[in-house]
């Protein structure tokens, strides 16, 4: 069973999902996250290990399409909707640090 | 206009016969939009242009003796979180404001192609994360029937439009008692159609294995009509249920009928204990009643897994939805806060385009999801779906139907719940039809302290929405009357 | 599977002691699939469109958008698999959750831990087998652009993202770590690609970034097995840069090791001007990418009829193109005309020559040096046949029936009017005999060093010879025969001294 969550997890979880929190908030969000984690240790008591997941609930397989050309969208309908756009591109500031 | 009309039913029929035009039962609706519409905040954009072209395109096919549909000329109102082409959608949230989407969700294009009038994108919390509509970037909701109050969550804008006259049927979306818990609180019918039954296609997702579109209407068999309306394969949604839909309206007739002859109830014993306030376990006391007195048999029965549901859920939702919701980076659409490097813009965009609910359950999810914890939590919550799937199994092999509260309480007042783990136990009776896929209602059912509607919870298994339905129209016809929402817009067609 | 199947390397790097290591590398190949319209949506899958032009909500990645698999892109994928000798298995997709701008919904859909083809295998011309782990379907990303400054990810002001590739199926062709020398790292892509080629899957161009290797490398005291730390090299945007990178990387860690440095696994990237690997980002402190399954789509379970439909339309692979070709044609399998002739999809013409009748050697030696590819479809392989017969009984010179054939290409006119219509016959000997002894005679100094001269220098003057024998009969005699009287001339001068 894990530990509770630290003000070290959340930190880190802050930064995984590209959120930057105050010192007050992640004192409170340690709170927060930690309560409801804690209600979650029923359910990590039980001992279900040969019980499968269920990631679908309704069990579908092979759905599948033709390989057909469809619709596309307008580039400038697109682009209007854009913070920044540039020569028919999207434009973001310099990226830092390689693809992983 | 002489008639009642209140209903969906009672307006199409009327619009196409020809006695009254979609667009006088639109300008009727707007006019109550204008008269009452700040006092509930029930929308957070009103497609003023959009519904009055939508009424006179219905119009001048009625002029030319064409069908406009099902839904000809009733207005609707649309959740916030579907796709309008064109048309705002925010999800109520500060990331969002002000994109217009390229596309039509599956849905909306349906309710068009039947005819419906959409009157205007409705407020929820911020994209669907909540119980009360509390948690909207743009404020709350109001409840009609007490404004002091919220209207539930996190459908409460559509729930409100409907309880408040501003359309007599609305979208909403149910991924752990969306649509059902606000239709309880606000006295009007909400259904989750059975996972897969309606396409999610534009569907903003929030945690993509237990969302569900659905209908909200003043009555069943208006609710019948729209799921008939939206329900059916779609091709642009993998999880769509090849399955053509079943037709609802026998079912609907006979429950109106009072017919539940040989009709097996099982109240759930776990959601009827601690926790459900006395006045809600009273009314579904009385619903219990009713269905005995209809002919159906009435059994107290036992689904050992809803114990866990919430548990399940809290963990669940959130990792769905921390993936879901890393698209809002800054780049494509919505909001971007400037930084100097593509990364340092991410981070200022998505800390100050996201409000603290959303935040938490992005960061709950992506720890359930991280290494070294995804065992313990997301990949043991999914078995506990899996238990609740097979304990849900036991029940209906005895019972065609379960019944249950839809929620622990009626209304209750704004800020009363601010403490995010008890604001998760207003969805206690909801979530495990989530978890396991299956479709379930919530009907109003008389009323509880204050005079607050009350409603109860009609479950079903897999596709099992027509024994739904029907003992839901025979709990409707035997609900003692509470009368209308105080901050209602008036009827139209001057008959009540 | 791993060292059995590999040959034991020639290849090492030695130390500054002497001490010899051995390197062992794993490729991961992405291959774009050569599908109509993306994997998850009905968007055109074309190469050099203008930008964000073959978008829509889902490989934008809307709001509200879902993906649906595309039916061609699981059909490719089983075709690689198959061609690779894989398993095919019920797989799932999954996300991977991290933050990149060219990824439009800020996670890839990939398979992770139920890949479609598992434990597969790959034989390169010279007979090692690489072990294939996985070949695994997912998307592929936008394009960026790096914009002012140096126009360079480091340096660049800003950058412009192009959606068009983000989508695109790919497939992900992970082997075992089977491979020892930088040649036959070379070897494996080379032979890869031509597979996928000739299945039809991709048109495989590295130059196109549609095919895509990265180089996990690592070293080794030579003798041991335990794996060293191994790193990932990106941005390989050659099969000669391939090569490289591992030689530079195998040598770059040995350097490491041998002061008493460690190896950081992680990510490094080629730089093609510098000739050097340069580190990326460390993998001790990489994202964790917290995959989980996709629930906007259902498992593909191929089943069989499907699997057997899919063996059933696979073509010939490469490799016994290679061993049929060779064997007809009396050549080793590994000889670098089969593997060519192969390559350029030539060999169906070969045997249609030689099932016309054309001796076998006579006609991969012309299809091999004198049909251009591009030409080869206007060649009636009959005519191939009657030239070679027309060759073999003396009647065109080896050069004669180059100048015929070429002809017989262009006009699709039988060899043998080309040959009347030119004059052409071959020369008798008694006639070449004359010529030969006047070149002799003319030509002493050259003619002694030919005779007494080692191998090599007696080569270079057998093209001296030849060429002057040629001159003489402005191209009418026969190479071979030349040859041929030029040796025997030889062994009675020897025999005379
Ligand atoms: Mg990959
Ligand atoms: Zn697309």
């Amino acid at each position: 069973m894990p530990t509770p969550i630290s003000r070290d997890d959340v930190a880190r979880v802050a930064q995984l999902a590209r959120l930057t929190l105050t010192d007050d908030e992640l004192d409170r969000f340690t709170g927060q996250l930690g309560a409801v984690l804690d209600h979650a240790r029923d359910i990590e008591a039980l001992d279900i290990d040969d019980v499968p997941p269920t990631a679908h609930p309704y069990p579908l397989v092979n759905v599948l399409r033709a390989d057909e050309v469809g619709a596309t969208l307008d580039r400038d309908e697109v682009l209007a909707q854009a913070p920044s756009a540039e020569d028919g591109r999207f434009r973001v500031p310099t990226i830092l640090g390689q693809e992983p | 206009m002489s008639d009642p009309l209140d209903s969906a039913r009672a307006i199409a029929a009327a619009v196409r016969s020809g006695s009254v035009s979609a667009t006088e039962v639109l300008e009727a609706h707007l006019a109550g939009i204008a008269a009452h519409g700040d006092a509930i905040a029930a929308f957070n954009h009103v497609m003023v242009d959009e519904a009055r072209a939508a009424a006179a395109a219905v119009d001048a096919a009625v002029a030319r003796g064409d069908d406009p549909g099902p839904l000809a000329g009733v207005p609707i109102a649309l959740k916030d979180n579907l796709c309008t082409r064109g048309v705002p959608t925010t999800c109520s949230s500060k990331i969002l404001e002000g994109w217009r989407p390229p596309y039509d969700a599956t849905v909306v294009q349906r309710v068009l192609a039947a005819g419906a009038v959409p009157v205007g994108k409705t407020n929820l919390d911020e994209f669907a994360m909540g119980s009360s509509t509390e948690h909207s970037a743009f404020g709350p909701t109001r409840n009609p029937w007490d404004l002091e109050r919220v209207p539930g969550g996190s459908s409460g804008g559509s729930a409100a439009a409907v309880a408040a006259g501003f359309a007599p049927i609305a979208l909403g979306s149910d991924t752990g008692g969306s649509i059902r818990q606000p239709a309880s609180l606000c006295g009007v019918v909400g259904v989750k159609p059975t996972y897969g039954l309606v396409s999610r296609y534009g569907l903003v997702a929030f945690a993509s294995s237990l969302d569900q579109i659905g209908p909200f209407a003043t009555t069943v068999s208006d609710a019948a009509d729209l799921l008939g309306v939206i329900a059916g394969h779609d091709p642009l949604d993998s999880t769509s249920i090849p399955d053509a839909a079943a037709d609802l309206g026998p079912a609907v007739a006979a429950g109106r009928n009072g017919d539940l002859a040989g009709v097996r109830v099982g109240v759930i014993a776990e959601l009827d204990g601690d926790g459900i306030d006395a006045d809600v376990r009273a009314q579904l006391d009385a619903a219990a009643r009713a269905i005995e007195d209809a002919g159906g048999h009435v059994a107290t029965t036992s689904v050992p897994a809803v114990t866990y549901g919430l548990s399940a859920y809290y963990l669940i939702a959130p990792a769905e939805a921390s993936s879901n919701l890393a698209r809002y980076d800054g780049v494509r659409y919505g909001n971007r806060v400037e930084g100097a490097t593509t990364g340092e813009m991410m981070d200022a965009t998505r800390t100050a385009g996201f409000g603290d609910e959303v935040k938490r359950r992005i960061m709950l999810g992506t720890y359930a999801l991280s290494a070294g914890y995804y065992d313990a939590y997301y990949g043991k919550a999914q078995r506990v779906r899996t238990l609740m799937q097979r304990d849900f199994a036991e029940a209906y092999a005895s019972f065609d139907v379960l019944l249950a509260p839809t929620a622990p309480t009626v209304a209750f007042p704004f800020g009363a719940k601010d403490d995010p783990p008890t604001m998760y136990l207003s969805d206690v009776c909801t979530i495990p039809s989530n978890l396991a896929g299956h479709p379930a209602m919530s009907v109003p059912f008389g009323a509880g302290q204050d005079g607050l509607p009350v409603g109860v919870q009609v479950l079903a298994p897999t596709l099992g929405e027509s024994v739904m339905f029907r003992v839901a129209a025979a709990l409707e016809a035997a609900a003692p009357l509470v009368g209308r929402a105080p901050h209602a817009a008036p009827p139209i067609g001057g008959v009540r | 599977m791993s060292d059995q199947s590999a040959t034991e390397a020639a290849y090492v790097v030695e130390g500054s002691e002497g001490d010899r290591w051995a390197i062992v590398v794993g490729l991961e190949v992405h291959v774009e699939l050569a599908t109509a319209t993306k994997l998850f949506c009905a968007c055109p899958n074309v190469f050099g469109d203008e930008p964000n032009t073959n978008v829509c909500p889902t490989c934008l990645g809307l709001p509200g958008s879902l993906p649906v698999l595309n039916r061609n892109a699981v059909e490719l994928a089983m075709r690689i698999g198959r061609a690779l000798r894989c398993t095919v298995e019920p797989s799932v997709f999954a996300r991977k959750n991290y933050f990149y701008p060219d990824m439009p919904k800020d996670y890839q859909v990939s398979q992770y831990d139920k890949p479609i083809n598992v434990d597969g295998e790959l034989a390169l011309p010279d007979g090692t087998v690489v072990g294939i782990e996985r070949a695994h379907l997912e998307e592929d990303t936008g394009k960026n652009t790096h914009a002012g400054g140096g126009g360079r990810i480091h340096d660049a002001d800003y950058s412009l993202i192009d959606y068009n590739r983000a989508g695109v199926p790919l497939v992900e062709i992970v082997s075992r770590p089977d491979i020892r020398t930088p040649d036959q790292a070379r070897a494996y892509v080379a032979e890869l690609r031509q597979l996928l080629v000739a299945i039809g899957a991709s048109d495989a161009r590295m130059e196109e970034a549609s095919m895509r290797v990265d180089a996990n490398v690592s070293v080794r005291p030579e003798g041991t097995t335990e794996l060293g730390t191994r790193c990932e090299i990106k941005n390989l945007n050659s099969i000669r840069s391939l090569g490289r990178a591992i030689e530079y990387e195998a040598r770059r860690q040995v350097d490491l090791l041998e002061t008493g440095e460690r190896v950081r696994q992680e990510t490094r990237h080629w730089d093609e001007d510098g000739g050097r690997t340069r580190p990326g980002r460390s993998k001790e402190e990489a994202e964790d990418y917290r995959y989980f399954d996709e629930p906007d789509l259902v498992p593909v379970a191929p089943d069989e009829a499907w699997q057997a439909a899919v063996d059933a339309n696979l073509p010939e692979l490469p490799a016994s193109r290679r061993a049929r070709l060779a064997e007809r044609a009396g050549r080793p399998t590994t000889d670098g005309g089969v593997a060519l002739t192969v390559e350029r999809d030539l060999d169906a013409l070969a045997h249609a020559a030689m099932d016309a009748g054309g001796d076998p050697a006579r006609v991969l030696t012309h299809v091999e040096h004198n049909v251009p590819v591009e030409a080869a479809g206007g060649l009636d392989p009959a005519q191939l046949a009657d030239l070679v017969r027309l060759e073999l009984d003396g009647a065109l010179t080896a050069t004669q029936a180059k100048t015929v054939l070429a002809e017989v290409i262009a006009s699709g006119r039988p060899p043998a009017d080309i040959a009347a219509e030119r004059g052409f016959e071959a020369m008798d000997t008694s006639a070449l005999e004359g010529t030969i002894d006047e070149i002799i005679a003319a030509n002493p100094t050259e003619w002694d060093d030919y005779v007494h001269g080692d191998d090599a220098r007696r080569g270079k003057l057998t093209g001296f010879f030849t060429g002057q024998v040629m001159k003489a009969t402005k191209g009418q005699a026969d190479g071979k025969v030349v040859n041929q009287l030029l040796g025997a001339r030889r062994a009675a001068a020897l025999a005379g001294e």
